[in-house]
């Protein structure tokens, strides 16, 4: 795989993208249905609208994939996947106000495979090219910002408005935002629950052995528990909770809805919390906790100054887990009435209609990516001797 | 572990008897069921649903292990270095996709049906398997390798006497996350009509029917439980004979 | 002054330190030596109450250690570690600082106090306050780490094996720096060690340790020439000890008038190196310089005579 030779000019995987770049545009780009249930004919990307208007968003994709070609040349390879990203989005704006022309009031279009595919090339190649510059953390944000904004602007200038998944967004605008509100809820709220009562939890475990012996095995076996079981599970827990404990029901516990689905984020979330937060607070030099000792800091001030400041990247890598996992798992609460994105999900299985999932899958993925993304970076300013590294 | 050996043989014939033997359970499960409705979930048996559903997680599984680990070695030779940073930057990112999320995108490309599923488990299945693999393969002690050199080994004898024996450990860890992630995934796979455990909860959410909630999240989550915990005991025991 | 009274430390039914008594006078390096599991380190840590002693008390200047709250013993008492200790997460100044911070001093008075150690420990402080420590070398962590320990002037500065993970050549420094500090400040330092040569260099008196006792407390030469114990002679290393006692005597008490040929040494030099310039060079007397003069001669003979005399 490695090249030799006059192929030595060329990077291995820029060929690869480039490959099955031109792979995916002999593939279906976009989905014309007659209606939102029933299947769709494939269209190539060259066909979606007058050659005319695709052409100079062909010509982007290809340009940008032979960019991704010169070895070592990583700001080139950006570029590139920028540049081929813009001819994507181009091809798909102009094919779906062209495929809708005509094609009667119930016609929907949507990206298809050959899309996905070109997105997916792109998007490698550009987080080849990021990985290697090697960003700082405050220019990752700033990247990551710039790509947020460009995808706000994007969707809300209309542009895409004729595509299935947006049209099945501009009928739910307000569903979308109460479950979008209620997915994050559920995420940051079960988050902040587990942050409250694991830390203090964590802290002793670092404490005493004993307590972190007999705490760390039972939370892991919940961790292993599926999810659809775990949540199952919390239905008749808080249902009796609900019916029993005096009061429990006018704060909203009940067998299902929002409850149990908080309530079983929350005990996934704990093993992250408690195990990443002893861990750390245990990763300090053992020399430096002598010397803190021998120094005369009381168990309060080794804590404040000494332990925790060395082990918060590891407490706050715990924090991404937790979140990114709960992000994921908060979809299932679609499932047992306890709204956010997994509503739309299981909906759109229920009726089989792709748009739909789509609706409910793709910003959950997006919102896990983003929350990755910005807790990996809040990791890394955390850590103490960075200053080192570099 | 004492807890353990009393322990364990209990969940297994617990696990058993509430597959082989669902009736036993109806007293516990009746005050659950709604009134005049079913306590025991009789539309397929609970034997064939567990087989469908292990091995669902089986075949994903496998194929991702052979897979995955067949990946982390080629980008670990010199050759395919150039692909390294851009693997684990897909191991890394693609590790925060939700796998139901996975597994409902998958349904628009595949249908419905087990197809789905499986796809879904082995693609997610293949990252925790990966990275671990990777992290093995690249964290040998130096002096062994060396060693190994020295004594004349081939590449080839290097990689199947030493590599990736020290290797294991590690990526049996990741196999395991693996597996039980692929568990669960799978049981959410009934929502797309594959034939797993699920069906037994989802049809409880359907009717209202806590029992069947209840009787299917036990077995699910004993299955896993205890699958979780024999690949724990495997590691150990592989880890003590290389005295790790 | 320290004194050390009947301490003993049991654990599990087993006496790791077993009624040390010994008294260590102010502004002088004792260094206690021994075997590892002999209870040097247990004994060194009762004195700062890392580890509560079983029976017996230590006396701070008359005053009993058991008196005042661990912590706030331990702020008074330097502490230095093998491998150093320092926070890894703070700056350099930050580390020096940590026990006047510690004493709430106010930040003109810390700041000061830093940049006066960290010039005392030849390194300037314009270069090296904000450094993070995995900037520094290992002999600079060191000099860091005990300019930490003095940083409020405490009336003890205790460590524990300081050298050990040093190079010899850095090691041999880190003594020399230690000794000069040491006489500059006049603090009193309680040293602890496995290396009988680093005891005999740095202590004006070596206290050796053997399964949990203390079997001889006196000076370097007293300890050569009269060891209280085969386990004792065994440490000092019975052939070498004329050469040990050699090392602590030097040339200016048996210097001689008189000529002799060839490279001359400093008047510093101990009459082991005198030795050794006449054995390397076939000579049997070499010149003593004092300050680029001739301070006259020292001879093998003088130095046989001094070698085998047991005062």
């Amino acid at each position: 795989m490695s090249l030799q030779g006059p192929w030595a000019v060329l990077s291995a995987p820029g060929l690869l993208f480039a490959a099955l770049g031109l792979a995916a545009l002999s593939m279906p780009f976009m989905t014309l249905s007659a209606n939102r249930i029933v299947a769709g004919d494939g269209v190539l990307a060259w066909r979606v609208a007058d050659p005319s208007a695709t052409l100079p968003g062909l010509a982007a994709i290809v340009a940008g994939l032979m960019l991704g070609l010169p070895s070592g040349r990583t700001r080139l390879h950006l570029a590139g996947a920028v540049l081929g990203l813009g001819g994507v989005l181009w091809v798909l704006m102009q094919g779906a106000s062209a495929l809708l022309d005509g094609a009667g009031d119930y016609a929907r279009v949507s990206p298809s495979v050959g899309f996905w595919f070109l997105l997916v090339v792109l998007m490698l190649l550009m987080a080849d090219a990021l990985a290697a510059m090697t960003p700082r953390p405050l220019l990752r944000a700033a990247f990551l910002a710039a790509a947020l904004v460009a995808t706000a602007a994007i969707l809300s200038s209309g542009a895409l408005s004729d595509l299935s998944v947006m049209q099945e967004y501009a009928g739910r605008r307000d569903a979308f935002r109460s479950e979008f509100l209620r997915h994050l809820g559920l995420a940051f709220g079960s988050l902040a629950a587990a942050t409250i009562i694991g830390f203090p939890l964590g802290i002793l475990c670092h404490r005493r052995s004993r307590l972190r012996n007999a705490t760390l095995p039972v939370l892991s076996f919940l961790q292993t528990i599926p999810s659809l079981a775990m949540f199952g599970l919390m239905i008749p827990i808080l249902g009796w909770v609900g019916t029993t404990v005096p009061g429990a029901q006018a704060i909203g516990i009940a067998g299902i809805g929002f409850a149990p689905a908080f309530v079983a984020l929350l005990l996934y979330s704990l093993l992250p919390v408690v195990g990443n937060t002893a861990a750390g607070l245990a990763s300090a030099p053992a020399a430096a906790i002598e010397a803190a000792r021998g120094m005369g800091m009381t168990p309060r001030q080794r804590l404040m100054r000494v332990e925790l400041p060395l082990g918060l990247p590891i407490v706050l890598t715990g924090l991404r887990i937790v979140l990114v996992q709960n992000i994921g798992l908060a979809v299932i609460a679609g499932l047992i009435g306890g709204g956010g994105f997994g509503t739309f999900v299981f909906q759109g299985l229920n009726q089989t209609a792709t748009d739909l999932i789509l609706l409910g899958a793709l910003p959950t993925v997006v919102l896990a990516l983003v929350a990755a993304i910005v807790m990996d970076i809040l990791v890394e300013l955390a850590r103490p001797t960075q200053t080192v590294t570099q | 572990m004492k807890v353990g050996t009393v322990l364990r043989p209990a969940l297994v014939a617990l696990l058993l008897a509430l597959i082989l033997r669902p009736e036993w359970f109806t007293p516990v499960f009746a005050p659950l069921a709604p009134e005049g409705g079913p306590v025991i979930y009789e539309r397929t048996s609970l034997l064939s649903l567990s087989l469908s559903h292990l091995g669902i997680v089986a075949a994903a599984s496998a194929a991702a292990t052979v897979v995955a680990v067949t990946l982390a070695i080629l980008v670990t030779r010199p050759a395919g270095a150039a692909f390294r940073p851009l693997s684990r930057s897909i191991a890394n990112m693609g590790q925060t996709f939700p796998p139901v999320a996975v597994l409902a995108l998958a349904v628009p490309v595949l249908g419905f049906g087990a197809g789905p599923t499986l796809v879904a488990l082995f693609l997610y299945g293949l990252l925790p398997i990966f990275e671990n693999a990777i992290a093995g393969l690249t964290t040998l002690p130096p002096a062994t390798m060396e060693a190994a050199r020295g004594i004349g080994l081939s590449r080839w004898q290097r990689l199947i006497r030493v590599e990736l024996p020290l290797a294991l450990p590690v990526t049996l860890t990741g196999i395991r996350l693996s597996v039980i992630i692929a568990l669960g995934t799978a049981t959410i796979g009934s929502t797309v009509a594959a034939r797993t455990l699920g069906e037994v909860i989802i049809a409880g959410l359907l009717t209202n029917n806590t029992a069947f909630v209840l009787q299917g999240g036990l077995i699910v989550g004993l299955f896993a439980m205890l699958i979780y915990d024999a690949m724990v005991q495997i590691e150990l025991r592989l880890a003590r004979r290389m005295g790790l | 002054m320290i004194e050390i009274d009947r301490i003993t430390k049991v654990y599990d039914g087993a006496k790791a330190v077993d009624a040390v008594s010994m008294t260590v006078e102010t502004g002088t390096i004792t260094v206690i030596v021994g075997t590892s599991g002999s209870g040097k380190t247990t004994l060194l840590r009762m004195i700062n109450r890392l580890e509560e002693p079983t029976s017996g008390e230590v006396r701070i200047n008359g005053e009993s250690t058991l008196s005042v709250k661990p912590h706030i013993l331990r702020r008074r008492i330097g502490y230095v570690i093998q491998g150093h200790g320092l926070f890894p997460h703070h700056t350099v100044a930050r580390n020096i600082g940590a026990v006047p911070r510690l004493l709430n001093w106010p930040r003109e008075k810390i700041e000061a106090r830093v940049d006066e150690l960290l010039t005392l420990f030849s390194m300037d402080p314009a270069q090296f306050r904000d450094r993070y420590p995995a900037e520094l070398s290992g002999g600079q962590q060191q000099r860091v780490g005990v300019a930490r320990a003095l940083a409020s002037r405490p009336d003890l500065l205790l460590m524990d094996e300081p050298f050990g993970a040093l190079d010899p050549i850095i090691r041999a420094r880190a003594q020399d720096d230690l000794r000069h500090i040491q006489q500059r400040l006049g603090s009193t330092i309680l040293l602890v060690t496995h290396d009988m040569e680093e005891a005999i260099r740095l202590g004006d008196r070596v206290a050796v340790m053997d399964g949990g006792r203390l079997v001889q407390h006196a000076t370097p030469a007293e300890l050569i020439a009269r060891p209280a114990s085969a386990f004792v002679a065994d440490m000092v290393g019975n052939v070498e000890r004329p050469l040990r006692l050699l090392s602590l005597i030097p040339v200016s008490e048996a210097v001689e008038d008189g000529p002799a040929e060839g490279e001359p040494l400093p008047a510093g030099s101990s009459l082991r190196d005198a030795l050794s310039a006449c054995l390397w060079t076939g000579r049997t007397a070499v010149p003593i310089h004092r300050d680029g003069t001739s301070a006259g001669r020292v001879t093998l003979d003088a130095i046989r005579a001094r070698a085998g005399l047991h005062e």
